[in-house]
């Protein structure tokens, strides 16, 4: 009961700041908006699926036309305020997207960062540990500057670019059926100094575009819309869920892998699942905004620090506080008259924060 | 006897090619707490870890209740043996509940997110048995070893299984806190519950645990109650020393010395001069009177001693030759014959801290030796229970002899034998 109650107190919480955080990041931007108006455009958006149709149409993947499945649901929009149309398609159409796909990114980093720290047992373990983000940058890259070489959008090449990276990462870690989280870490650390001079060579190749691979590589949510939100957030919110029954087990992994066995968890299936989990969550999130960093590192030390070890609650609490911190930093991003990479904000005011806590709170381990 | 309630049976496992268990056959009863004993090396952890499902077996089975290992899932076997591991330290600042909590994960669903009655019945119950219940909120990595030690048994408690496999609970523990641990799980034993422990400590095992398995590079070398399995014969080879062993007077349990008597002690001295040497005397100074000489790498014998005596069992466990007698009333004639064959047959006699009754019989036998050393830790006072003509007996055996504290021992039989042999040269 009291493990309950401090969730849903400490979520509660969160999820107040949040949505004031959304409300107020809403105003801010060229036009200045008051609140009331973007609450109420806000309401507005808010579309509650009430049907789906299904239908068959062609994709086109690697040159070849392909029968593709497409999904279309239907909302229904229970609220209509009056408003301003031209306050409605600022709200609507540009800032909420953005801001709701900030959101989104932040909350599966936040948690895939929570799980990875308690998974490798170690402080400096974030979401890019095992290569997903190097693996991501590939695939983003080669996009931007080879387009022909790549059958692929841009976001579906980030994402198998992550996926494939972590897969190849963990069968290099693994022997006879046991992935030491050590060698794990070491295979992640090399995989991506490989992949950062992939990187590296292909930025030299992109020419023209290098510009564009330069702002995907630093994170970037400019000009996100409804579809990004549709792809990811979905993804993101089943595969969270997914990790959420595995809180306890995370728990006792914290006491070392014979002790969990000991206590009945299966150690190595376990550990399979949740370093999968978390980084297709940690892919979703990578491919839709470029790397963005620190964000998976800080935010689940920060939140232990408040909240304690527990994973029931630092689970949950770590992915809505990722959420709100990538929200006020985009909005610090966009705000300026420059355009300026989420990335970089996030990392300038978090590595800030995070010494901060090093020399204050003693973050010295988890 | 009953089916037991832990089965090993011919369990061999190995790292490579170095095999670690050879053919162990092992049984725990219900009710029964079996201590594992043996050198470092000797393969107790791997064993536990065998039987706690760590590590499958490269041969052989384990089974709990007559299920076997191999046949259950890891969640299944944890529900038959719960463990405390050897290492507790952790890092994370998990409250002492919440740690103790963690042993109901065997019995949660999958969707189950806070804790059932059941469970709360169960973890309440463990931190009662193991006093931990006034540190529930602490962070357990602010606790001391030994109240950390015990949280993991109220883990183990938590987990409710028919087994408990302990491993070193007593190392790097204070010794209040060893007594503290191993008297926890003798409590605990019972009602159907076992423990199986790894004890490095020889004599902490023999107290606590009703049996004991000798284990050594691989094998069961001994299995039985205490007194039969801390026995020189078996641990000797086992621990490659000399042991001596005796019972604690306090506890009436084994006490066994290593390296008592070991011939290839660094001081030792060569084979030519060694000597026969009488120990007359018994109690404390007898018993480091024997073990002393015999590691210096003489030839020690002693009598008479009495049944039950220190000396006599340290004599005993050394094959030291000895004469004895009877616990209570006087000593038995023929006994202090054969300490006067003995005595004859020595080059030195040491009068160690004797006793000097109306018969006079342990001045008798030192008299008759070439060369004597005395012994003086008790006052003469408490030692004399004869008359006078007794006090002046000793003083001339004092007058002649060598005097020598428990550590200058050897060195003075040596003095001893010189001087005797000094007036024959003349």
């Amino acid at each position: 009961m009291r493990i309950r109650y401090r969730v849903a107190v400490w979520s509660g919480l969160l999820l107040a700041a949040l949505v004031a955080a959304v409300l107020a990041s809403a105003t801010i931007g060229p036009v200045e908006l008051r609140v009331p108006v973007v609450a109420k455009a806000a309401l507005n958006a808010i579309g509650i699926p009430v049907g789906f149709e299904t239908s068959i149409s062609t994709a086109s993947i690697a040159g070849m036309s392909v029968p593709w499945p497409t999904v279309d649901v239907q909302y229904a929009y229970p609220f209509a305020f009056q408003i301003a149309p031209t306050s409605e398609l600022i709200v609507r159409s540009i800032r909420l997207p953005r801001i709701v796909l900030g959101a989104t990114v932040g909350f599966a980093l936040g948690g895939a960062g929570a799980v990875m720290q308690g998974f490798f047992r170690n402080p400096m373990a974030d979401p890019s540990i095992i290569g997903v983000s190097t693996g991501a940058a590939v695939g983003a890259v080669a996009t931007i500057a080879v387009p022909m070489a790549v059958p692929f959008g841009l976001q579906t090449a980030a994402f198998i670019g992550a996926v494939v990276t972590a897969f190849v990462v963990y069968l290099l870690a693994t022997e006879g059926g046991r992935t030491p989280v050590a060698t794990l870490l070491l295979a992640g650390v090399a995989v991506q100094t490989f992949l950062g001079a992939v990187v590296s060579f292909l930025l030299l190749q992109s020419g023209e575009s290098l510009e564009e691979a330069v702002y995907w590589l630093m994170g970037n949510l400019y000009g996100a819309g409804w579809a990004d939100v549709g792809a990811t957030l979905p993804a993101i919110a089943v595969l969270f869920l997914a990790l959420v029954p595995f809180a306890r087990d995370l728990n006792v992994l914290m006491l070392g892998e014979e002790d969990a066995q000991t206590l009945g968890i299966p150690v190595e299936w376990t550990k399979r699942l949740l370093l999968g989990l978390s980084s297709l969550l940690t892919a979703a999130a990578v491919a839709v905004a470029g790397v963005i960093g620190f964000v998976g590192l800080i935010v689940p030390h920060v939140m232990r620090l408040i909240v304690g070890p527990d994973h029931r609650l630092l689970l949950p609490t770590s992915a809505l506080a990722g959420a709100l911190f990538l929200v006020v930093t985009d909005t610090i991003a966009r705000a300026n008259p420059q355009v300026l990479p989420v990335g970089i904000v996030t990392a300038a005011l978090g590595a800030p924060f995070f010494l901060f806590l090093l020399r204050r709170r003693e973050v010295h381990e988890l | 006897m009953s089916e037991p309630l832990l089965s090993v049976s011919d369990v061999s496992a190995a790292f490579g090619d170095a095999r670690v268990l050879d053919s162990v056959s092992l049984a725990v009863q219900r009710g029964e707490f079996v201590g594992l004993v043996g050198p470092n090396g000797a393969g107790k952890t791997t064993l536990l870890r065998t039987i706690n499902g760590v590590r499958d077996p490269d041969e052989g089975t384990v089974s709990v209740d007559g299920d076997r290992q191999a046949d259950c899932s890891a969640r299944e076997w944890s529900r038959r043996v719960a463990t405390v591991p050897q290492d507790t330290s952790v890092s994370f600042s998990f409250r002492v509940a919440d740690v103790v909590e963690m042993g109901r994960a065997p019995h949660r669903r999958r969707t189950q997110f806070g804790t059932t009655e059941t469970d709360r019945r169960r973890i309440e119950d463990a931190l009662e048995l193991t006093n931990t219940a006034d540190m529930r909120d602490r962070p357990i990595d602010e606790l001391s070893g030994g109240e950390r030690q015990r949280v993991f048994v109220a883990r183990a408690l938590a987990q409710d299984t028919p087994l408990l496999a302990l491993d070193e609970p007593t190392a790097s523990l204070d010794i209040n806190h060893q007594v503290e641990i191993l008297r926890l799980v003798r409590e605990l034993v019972g009602e159907g519950r076992a423990a199986l422990a790894a004890i490095h400590d020889l004599e902490l095992a023999a107290r606590f645990c009703d049996r004991l398995a000798l284990l050594s590079d691989g094998e069961i070398r001994a299995a039985g109650p205490p007194e039969s399995v801390l026995r020189s014969e078996a641990l000797d080879p086992a621990f490659e020393t000399t042991t001596a062993t005796a019972t604690n007077p306090v506890t009436g349990t084994p006490i066994v010395t290593a390296g008592a008597g070991d011939e290839t002690a660094m001081d030792g001295i060569d084979g030519d001069d060694a000597q026969r040497v009488h120990i007359v005397g018994g109690g404390h100074a007898g018993a480091r009177a024997i073990a002393t000489l015999r590691e210096a790498g003489h030839e020690p014998s002693a009598g008479v001693l009495r049944d039950g005596d220190l000396a006599l069992e340290t004599a005993q466990s050394l094959h030291t030759p000895v004469a004895s007698t009877p616990a209570v009333g006087p000593a038995d004639p023929d006994a202090i014959a054969a300490a006067h064959d003995l005595a004859a047959d020595a080059a030195v006699v040491v009068f160690a801290d004797a006793d000097i009754g109306p018969r006079q019989w342990t001045l008798d036998l030192a008299e008759g030796a070439p060369a004597t050393v005395l012994i003086e830790t008790r006052p003469l006072a408490e030692r004399l229970h004869a008359g006078e003509r007794a006090r002046d007996r000793y003083e001339r055996l004092r007058e002649r002899s060598v005097t020598a504290d428990l550590n200058t021992l050897p060195s003075a039989v040596e003095t001893a034998v010189t001087t005797a042999t000094r007036p024959a040269d003349d």
